[in-house]
């Protein structure tokens, strides 16, 4: 079974490729081998795999990747919308 | 309701609460360190962990299933030998030290308050600190001659490697996601194949989540739902008999759509058609209320059966739009996206379905 997709175009992932130092931590940490890696710079190989969990901008010590994390589950948008607070679970 | 929301998420943390930890079964004996005695474990599970696996897959005291956070042995291990780090969820920790039977090695359980890693690493419980934090109570320095751990790869969402690095010295090799792939990543030099990095979400996965969404589902509002209607059904048998039969196609109706969307959807994900979990869980709806319908009723009474359908496939988009939270690939930008555009639509066709049903009333 080859990566499930989800809705296209939506994510928020940022990559600057000017800051990148090639260490290619990315592409260790994504779930969805949303990084390749060419001439030593990382790129986005692959936007729409992308589940926005922030494995790769946390462990990006450059700050080369940007994007808004969140919960990508329905129920607790659901309770963000009625209270106002953060999405949380309650995983 | 959803097994997890997954990452990630600020954290709802404070200080690490005082838990009540069960026997620890797994614990054979001790291993000498410099540090003083480290509790060695043993990689077979026995009857008990067993039964304590189904018993938090069906959802039952989920939350408490856990290990005491320490440094443990496996095998006879020395200062040279890997430290793994893992969480506390037992059932996370089982399968870990299960694969590592036959070697030697450290395994450093992080108090994730008995969460998974994934879901850990989202709210930063399975986070920076808490590595740091462990690494300095159990005097990892003193108890091997390298710096070197190995973290499950899902728990990056909430450990910054480079951080840990210049906090404790310690520096982070991400292992595989999956426990099952450490023997392989262990005697292949600490290197992962990029099958070893990918999250899938295969059938079998889907299947174990689908048990714990069920009994969610089962324990909330659809107990006294059910009781709800068994009142009706009660006095609908005593003022008006002839409508009984309506009465319980319209319950079956929507028990059947929380079925479609809550399990026959997530089963069926991959060849259901849309991207969109509403819109799969509409479709399936649709199939499996209509079907229904369609063969219990052939016809009787076609706008009240229509409304039914309505209902049905309401129910089932919005419970299997519920499913993203389970789910290893939706981002939430496409979770919001398609809920702006789903919930309106769910609530048109509910009261649509509402309004059919009044009708044919009035119309008798």
């Amino acid at each position: 079974m080859s990566t499930p997709r989800y809705i296209k175009d939506v994510v928020t992932l940022r990559l600057d490729v000017e800051k990148c130092n090639g260490c290619a931590l990315c592409t260790q940490v994504c779930p969805h081998a949303v990084f390749a890696m060419e001439e030593r710079r990382a790129r986005i190989a692959d936007r729409d795999a992308c589940m926005e969990c922030g494995a790769c901008a946390k462990n990006c010590a450059q700050g080369a990747i940007s994007l808004s994390p969140g919960v990508g589950c329905a129920h607790a948008i659901i309770r963000q919308w009625l209270s106002g607070e953060e999405p949380r679970c309650d995983c | 309701m959803s097994e997890c929301c997954g990452p990630p998420q600020s954290c709802c943390c404070d200080a690490p609460p005082e838990y009540a930890y069960s026997p620890q079964l797994f614990v054979t004996g001790t291993v000498d360190t410099l540090a003083g005695p480290v509790e060695r474990i043993s990689t077979q599970l026995g009857a008990s962990d067993k039964r304590g696996a189904v018993r938090v897959r069906l959802g039952i005291r989920r939350g408490d299933y856990r290990v005491r956070p320490a440094l443990y042995a496996v095998g006879s291990p020395d200062d040279t030998s890997p430290v793994l780090v893992t969480c506390n969820y037992k059932l996370t920790f089982d399968v870990v030290r299960r694969e590592l039977a036959g070697r030697d090695a450290w395994l450093l359980v992080l108090d994730t308050r008995g969460v998974n890693v994934w879901c850990a690493a989202g709210k930063g419980t399975f986070g920076t600190a808490e590595v740091v934090r462990m690494v300095r109570k159990v005097r990892l320095d003193q108890i091997v001659g390298h710096t070197r751990l190995v973290l499950p790869q899902l728990g990056a969402t909430g450990v910054a490697g480079h951080e840990v690095r210049s906090r404790c010295g310690f520096s982070v090799n991400w292992g595989p996601v999956r426990a099952s792939d450490l023997p392989i990543f262990l005697d292949a030099g600490m290197t992962a194949t990029p099958e070893m990095r990918a999250v899938r979400f295969p059938l079998a996965d889907r299947a174990k989540l689908v048990g714990v969404e069920m009994s969610v589902l089962w324990r909330r509002t659809s107990l006294v739902l059910l009781g709800l209607a068994a009142v009706i059904a009660i006095v609908l048998s005593q003022v008006a008999p002839e409508m009984l039969g309506r009465f319980g196609l319209t319950v079956l109706a929507c028990i059947l759509g929380v079925l479609a969307g809550a399990a026959v959807a997530p089963l069926l994900l991959p060849w259901v058609p849309g991207r969109a979990f509403s819109l799969k869980g509409a479709l399936v709806g649709v199939a499996v209320v209509g079907g229904t319908v369609a063969v219990v009723t052939a016809g009787d009474v076609p706008l009240w059966d229509w409304g039914l359908v309505a209902i049905g496939t309401a129910i089932a988009s919005y419970t299997a739009m519920n499913f993203t939270g389970s789910s290893t690939f939706t981002s939430p930008s496409g979770v919001d996206w398609e809920m702006r555009r789903a919930i309106p639509l769910q609530l048109a066709a509910l009261t649509a379905g509402i309004a059919l049903i009044v009708v044919s009333l009035i119309a008798g």
